[in-house]
């Protein structure tokens, strides 16, 4: 997993984890070669021991109760009661009427959210990159968007996107457009006006603070060696500028997919997963199978699914990455 | 090899256009950046206004809307400026019937707080470990570090809320929901693996020398990490306590399932539970909402100038993270 997001620039054949000085310092020397070597073995554990402990009781543990209950029926009230791959059964083929469409739906989004939130991002960092006078009160202002909450920034566009009085449906009636949609309250908007508000708090945000600092280490050499060979702005951008930053754009990527598979708040918030379960994302879909219908057992084998999907998604990605990322310093096949 | 040190990447960051305000003057053998024409000039100005409108636009009008009054809330066309600025709005949302508005602000002060030290005291205790001591299995622990960065936190959500409702109730005799337990104490244990990564990348920055003077002169461990590393890690500390109090001010998903009572939700809780209460139809608030909303937004852009560096640096580690 620790090759997930390699760093730019890494050198050729660096070990895959873990990475930084560590790596190259003398392994750990086995326990009891020594009494300072025991001291400092004693020691390190000590001070690791917050993360370790908290590694083991907030993540393995629950992980592993996860597991368990995911094959068994459980309410809280009663004992968990061992029904095998029930749940996975009532899930996969459809009994449950709302796992297939929500995991749909939240996979068309991402597909759709990822590839959008990306380029507008990088497009806003190339602007950014520019030179232009001023840029510092740009890029502030581009970025501002995404420090709001998600909860206020549902709020906020709930009234802009207000049918009767609010002024984006006013810009539009008086462009003609009769009449205007209904937004969060027509099960064909619903979606369309939930991507508007996450790109307006996505696009401006870290991600394009990520593509402007690998834009700013592409070495100014290649450009000007490349415009000296006759290579316009495009070609530039083409095979400079974006093998460049590929590992950026892989990281990116990896956690793009990852923030869109796991929407919930601004959807719970602003639509509450309708109308007619037009937003209902899967992750909307857990909470309201564990904490609204307090079936445990079933929520634990949805949380699973997710979990697998996840990390199979990123392990997919990684795998990939070898043929399209590039690393500075790396012979090219 | 690959982490790249927190002190290298600020210079990277500082405003472009300052080391190259030659531009413009055309001279041959400059960046080809520099060599551009009036009319793509223009246009590339014109592409940033137009960009700052779209993402500056909507929140200029929350902020207008915020000040005005009933009577213009729901005007039809809608007004760009409120006729009187309603300054009172933001003194209002603070006595409205059943919406306890400042208490969800002074919870989510308490809770953001108590999470925020809990998780930066004990990373920094944490970095400490994985950057200055050789311990048997450190290369495996940091390993898992790193793959829980990628790890979704909904697969624990159900367990952890099992936890704070079944373990106390066994051991104390009562749940630990519809409480701040759940929300702080989880932060009290290495705060996250993006926060023990950044501080042991920034801890291996600190040269050793320091650790072994303060040896000779009779320093301790924990001499050592509260009175050499921790003061020299302070760039480090900020971006840390930063994100973390970022993360526990806009969290929403926890307090929904932990909390119930609404005297104990936070900022987060509270503007949705504002958002659905019912009202009379003929008394709009999305004024009153709009000034909520922002008054939970200002912070955040308070600690967003007042720490630009620390955030920029923070969120660029993050996609440097190896």
């Amino acid at each position: 997993m620790a090759t997930v997001a390699r760093p730019p620039g890494s050198a050729p054949g660096a070990p895959p984890a873990p990475a930084g000085p560590a790596a190259r310092e003398a392994p750990p020397l086995p326990a009891g070669s020594s009494r300072l070597a025991r001291r400092e073995n004693l020691a390190g554990w000590l001070w690791a021991s917050p993360w370790i402990l908290g590694f083991l009781l907030w993540t393995l543990g629950p992980m592993v109760w996860s597991l368990y209950l995911a094959f068994t029926k459980y309410n809280i009230s009663q004992p968990a009661e061992w029904i095998g791959l029930t749940n996975f059964v009532n899930a996969l083929s459809g009994a449950d009427s709302l796992f297939w469409p929500s995991l749909t739906r939240t996979f068309v989004w991402a597909l759709v959210m990822v590839p959008l939130s990306l380029t507008g991002s990088l497009l806003c960092a190339l602007l950014l990159n520019q030179h232009l006078k001023g840029t510092a009160l740009f890029r502030t202002l581009f970025f501002l968007p995404s420090l709001t909450p998600a909860v206020a920034a549902a709020i906020l566009w709930r009234f802009l996107f207000q049918p009767d009085f609010g002024p984006i449906n006013y810009v539009l009636r008086s462009l003609g457009v009769q009449p205007p949609p209904l937004w969060f309250s027509d099960a064909r908007w619903a979606m369309p006006s939930l991507m508007v508000m996450t790109l307006w708090a996505a696009v401006g945000g870290g991600t394009m603070l990520i593509f402007l600092a690998g834009l700013q280490g592409v070495p100014q050499e290649l450009h000007e060696a490349a415009s000296i060979d006759g290579a316009g702005r495009w070609a530039r951008f083409r095979n400079v500028t974006l093998p460049m930053i590929t590992p950026t754009l892989f990281f990116n990527l990896v956690i793009g997919i990852i923030a869109a598979l796991r929407t919930f708040t601004t959807a719970f918030v602003a639509t509450g997963g309708g109308p007619n379960y037009a937003t209902w994302f899967y992750i909307l879909h857990l909470y309201q199978t564990a904490f609204q219908n307090f079936d445990f057992g079933y929520a634990s084998a949805l949380a699973w699914i997710f979990f697998v999907i996840v990390i199979s998604l990123t392990l997919l990605n990684n795998r990939f990455s070898r043929r399209w990322v590039y690393y500075e310093g790396e012979a090219r096949p | 090899v690959s982490a790249v040190a927190p002190t290298e990447l600020a210079p990277e960051l500082a405003p472009p256009g300052q080391p190259e305000s030659a531009e413009g003057l055309g001279a041959a053998g400059q960046s080809p950046t520099a060599r551009r024409g009036l009319l793509e000039r223009v246009l590339l100005y014109l592409l940033a206004f137009l960009g700052a409108c779209l993402f500056m636009g909507p929140f200029l009008f929350t902020v207008t809307s915020s000040l005005k009054s009933v009577s213009e809330i729901r005007a039809f066309p809608p007004t760009l400026l409120p006729a009187v600025p309603q300054w009172r709005n933001y003194v209002e949302i603070f006595t409205i019937p059943g919406v306890p508005y400042a208490r969800f602000y002074a919870n989510t002060a308490i809770i953001t707080l108590s999470a925020t030290a809990g998780a930066v005291l004990t990373a920094a205790a944490a970095a400490y470990g994985f950057a200055r001591f050789r311990w048997w299995g450190r290369n495996f622990w940091f390993m898992v570090l790193l793959a829980t960065l990628v790890l979704p936190e909904e697969v624990v959500l159900i367990p952890k809320f099992l936890m704070f409702n079944n373990v106390p109730r066994a051991l104390i005799g009562r749940t630990l929901i519809d409480t701040w337990w759940p929300l702080i104490l989880p932060s009290w244990f290495g705060g996250g693996a993006f926060s023990v990564f950044l501080l042991r990348q920034f801890f291996m920055q600190i040269p050793r020398e320091l650790d072994e003077a303060a040896v000779i002169d009779g320093a301790n461990s924990w001499q050592i990490f509260w009175h050499v590393l921790l003061p020299l890690a302070r760039p480090a500390l900020a971006t840390v306590a930063i994100f973390q109090f970022l993360g526990h001010w806009n969290d929403f998903i926890h307090p929904l399932i932990y909390l119930n009572s609404n005297t104990k939700f936070p900022l987060s809780l509270g503007l949705r539970y504002f958002l659905n209460i019912p009202t009379d139809a003929t008394q709009p608030r999305d004024h009153l909402l709009m000034a909520a909303s922002l008054l939970m937004v200002a912070p955040m852009i308070a600690l967003f100038f007042a720490a630009q560096r620390y955030f920029v640096r923070g969120i660029v580690m993050s996609g440097i993270k190896g």
